[in-house]
């Protein structure tokens, strides 16, 4: 009987893919790394470090402290949407696409690939942003499993909008609705900057509706341990959101939509 | 390639049956059938939109049939597909490429993609032959045309597939890159590998293939070996070149549809070989006092056969012949 190897545990295929997906992001590193930490960086330092003692606290922090989890949020989200979405989009602009398509991967690797080397920039860029951050100030990490859960599944399910956003868009114009339209208003209006304490209770209310807040209040409750939603709502729309968009681009792939004829 | 066992010889390599596909309202295929046997060279001929690469990526999974069989060593493309996607190697007719890694990256990736590793030595080989080596560390945008086109061979022949699927491996490629991938065809055929040939140069298919059929909207208009299809061209074209300019032809060779050129030092004419019109001309040269400096017989090619089945198919209109099938 043969013995347990690391291809008998975990695909050849898959780890290709997972890793040509870092790989490609390494390679323009400039692009996909420095430039979001050093954007968090400059919001920490207008905001936080500079105007932060004209905001008063935040549920008892500084609004340094408060800023950090919800600049992390913005990075892991956007980073680990960017990646997949970008990838395929390229793919398929330059007809590589079929490399893959034409290949003995299973859907699900192809899933698990893109979702993966996704997450690996998300937490990438998020963990960068926390590093420099630290030179403000080291957040008290007052729930780090659920801290580390919520960044985990964050990752994963903006990994997953970017592959369903790759596969659906036909031209690079169709992919930036995303970013443009959705994620950044989200991202903004979602609590990164404020907590929706400060809102009038109709737009308080407005806000619950949008899934970003949740996200980055939980990021904010492994941080600092407070919230401005309860915790375990918060882990339940991720958990579920998550899973319903992993069968999403599991069902895309298996069907062929708009990859194959 | 990993191991995959391969059933016994009377099982095909690519057997397909009664397949159909549509795109909306337009038929690609209209029902055609095909056995390829294991170590042949087939050509796959036809004109633009046939329907040639729509049944290639058929094979290869890029494009889902509308009805039909579909298999690669009695395996079936969409059932089993991680097998036989195992089982070929398809250079596309577009130069697709991935900017970001370097010809010996790109070698390594498409490695793993078919779940081959410790390959090193093939890659190595397949760099040599395919006389990429001093390039293996160039990212695809610093290749010439030529490089992309060999580099696409061997990312297709990095898993060493018992079929080896070539559309069109030869268009905009220069006279010496196109003979030397002919000799890598012949090499790779040679050692056992199944080769399927699409190609718009009938000279190719001719030098090249055992076997050729030749697809005409949809349905197979020939399905012969190659040398029994230009059997079926009775016409040869004979040219005759004179020893001195002639004002006119005798009213016989006028008759056998001659044609003076404008200079009048050489005519061409038409004649069935199958009705004893050549014997009737040589007759007719020995008896006139036409001064014949040289005279030239022209067999039929793969090009005779492809614009008579097509042009024919073309007046007659589509889908009035089923599918597959030797004429």
């Amino acid at each position: 009987m043969r013995g347990l190897t690391a291809e008998s545990i975990i695909p050849v295929p898959f780890r290709t893919l997972f890793f040509r997906e870092i790989h490609r992001f390494f390679i323009v590193i400039n692009q996909t790394l420095l430039a979001p930490v050093i954007s968090a960086l400059l919001y920490l330092f207008i905001f936080g470090f500079s105007l932060g003692d004209r905001f008063g606290s935040f549920h008892g922090f500084s609004y340094l402290d408060f800023l950090v989890p919800g600049l992390v949020m913005m990075g892991l989200v956007n980073n680990s949407f960017q990646n997949p979405s970008s990838s395929l989009m390229i793919s398929k602009f330059e007809g590589n696409i079929v490399d893959i398509l034409v290949a003995p991967i299973g859907h699900l690797e192809i899933v698990m690939g893109y979702m993966l080397g996704g997450m690996f920039r998300g937490l990438l860029v998020g963990g960068c942003i926390l590093a420099v951050s630290c030179f403000f100030g080291v957040p008290p990490f007052s729930h780090p499993v659920y801290l580390v859960t919520v960044a985990l599944l964050s990752a994963a399910l903006f990994s997953l909008v970017g592959i369903a956003a790759g596969i659906w868009a036909e031209k690079f114009d169709d992919l930036a609705l995303f970013p443009t339209f959705i994620i950044t208003p989200l991202t903004y209006l979602g609590g990164v900057f404020y907590s929706i304490d400060i809102l009038p209770p109709f737009w308080r209310e407005v806000s619950l509706f949008n899934p970003l807040l949740y996200m980055i209040n939980a990021l904010r409750f492994g941080f600092l341990g407070v919230s401005d939603v309860h915790p375990g709502w918060s882990l339940a729309a991720l958990s579920t959101l998550t899973a319903a968009l992993f069968g999403a681009c599991f069902a895309m792939l298996r069907s062929g939509y708009r990859l194959r004829k | 390639m990993k191991n995959i066992p391969l059933p016994d010889p009377p099982v095909p390599a690519i057997e397909v049956r009664g397949v159909t596909k549509s795109y909306g309202s337009v038929r690609a295929l209209g029902g055609i059938s095909l056995s390829i046997p294991r170590g042949e060279l087939f050509g796959l001929l036809g004109p633009n939109g046939a329907g040639k690469s729509t049944l290639i990526n058929i094979l290869t999974g890029l494009v889902r049939r509308n009805a039909g069989e579909v298999k690669i060593f009695g395996y079936d493309v969409e059932h089993d597909y991680r097998i036989t996607r195992s089982l070929l190697g398809a250079v596309p007719q577009e130069l697709v490429y991935d900017h970001f890694f370097t010809v010996r990256q790109t070698l390594k990736i498409q490695s793993g993609y078919y779940g081959v590793t410790r390959n090193g030595d093939w890659i190595e080989e397949l760099l040599e032959r395919l006389e990429l080596k001093e390039h293996e560390g160039k990212t695809i945008r610093e290749l010439s045309g030529g490089m992309k086109r060999r580099l696409l061979v061997a990312k297709a022949m990095v898993h060493k597939p018992p079929i080896l699927i070539l559309d069109e491996p030869t268009a905009g490629v220069d006279v010496a890159l196109r003979r030397s991938l002919w000799d890598l065809v012949r090499q790779v055929h040679a050692a056992g590998t199944t080769v399927v040939l699409t190609t718009h140069y009938l000279e190719e298919a001719e030098e090249l293939c055992e076997r050729v059929g030749i697809i005409h909207r949809g349905v197979f208009v020939a399905l012969d070996r190659k040398e029994a299809l230009m059997r079926q061209i009775h016409h040869r074209k004979v040219t005759l070149e004179f020893a001195s300019p002639q004002s006119g032809l005798p009213p016989d060779l006028s008759e056998l549809g001659g044609a003076l050129t404008g200079d009048g030092m050489s005519a061409t004419l038409l004649v069935d070989r199958s009705n004893g019109s050549l014997q009737s001309l040589l007759g007719l040269l020995g008896r006139s006092s036409v001064p014949l400096a040289d005279l030239q017989v022209e067999g039929a090619g793969l090009e005779d056969v492809f614009l008579q089945l097509t042009d024919e198919k073309g007046r007659k209109g589509a889908g009035s012949r089923p599918a597959g099938g030797s004429r």
